[in-house]
């Protein structure tokens, strides 16, 4: 049962993606990978936001909306393979800003969605 | 649209029985994930050059399999969400361990991904 939540949920994860990927490149050429980088900060907060929910959140819930839509609409694969593209465009200082960017703000992303659901929860 | 959805689905699917199968205990180093985001850095270093250099795939190849499978598969909110959970007293060095190690050792897979299999195509 929990695996066919995981499935469903990312089964919207993973498009959701694609599609605000797809409409950042349209209003932004650059080489800059800012969909990624969107997609994968957003996830951080919502999941942050779920586990700080803690027992409050039933386990299938999480398995649905952490495990399975958090978990496909942020990539690390995608991630990685544009920071080697930046590399190879030899677009070094775009590299390093996506690696320090995606991490502190993935980061800060989980931290306050964590402390933003212990308010409402305690 | 389609084959991302399904290939999403089947990459959390994979991500998720791993995981369950390999718990991380609190406080250690979640090697599950770990392995889960290197492994799918490699792969998609492969996948990439196979379709844009060696040889022109369907179209519905790499949203299939790029961006539904292994973007499924592969998670960055775990990887913050973990190193959030770490970073506490008598965990901190496991914390920035699991970082730094994840940093590294994913995107040296996704270069040998990518050298490896530009490698042997030109063979």
């Amino acid at each position: 049962m929990t695996a066919v939540l995981v499935v469903a949920g990312a089964m919207v994860g993973a498009p959701l993606r694609y599609l605000t990927d797809r409409a950042v490149r349209s209003r932004y050429d650059g080489p800059f990978p800012w969909g990624t980088l969107l997609v994968n900060v957003a996830g951080c907060l919502i999941l942050g936001g779920l586990t700080g929910a803690g027992s409050a959140l039933p386990a299938p819930m999480l398995a649905l909306l952490g495990t399975g839509f958090c978990g496909a609409l942020t990539t690390y694969s995608t991630f990685s393979f544009e920071t080697l593209r930046l590399v190879e465009q030899k677009a070094y200082f775009s590299a390093v800003v996506n690696i320090v960017v995606s991490v502190a703000a993935g980061l800060g992303g989980a931290y306050a969605g964590f402390a933003v659901a212990q308010a409402f929860v305690a | 649209m389609a084959a991302v959805a399904i290939g999403g689905g089947i990459g959390a699917l994979a991500r998720y029985e791993l995981t369950a199968a390999w718990p991380a205990a609190p406080g250690h180093f979640p090697w599950a994930t770990f392995v889960i985001n290197v492994t799918g850095c490699c792969l998609i270093g492969v996948l990439m050059v196979l379709v844009t250099e060696v040889r022109p795939a369907h179209r519905l190849v790499r949203p299939f399999l790029g961006v539904g499978v292994l973007g499924g598969f592969t998670t960055f909110s775990t990887y913050a969400v973990e190193i959030h959970g770490l970073l506490a007293p008598g965990s901190a060095g496991v914390a920035f361990a699991y970082l730094g190690g994840t940093l590294l050792a994913a995107m040296l897979d996704v270069l040998a991904g990518v050298a490896l299999t530009r490698r042997l195509a030109r063979r």
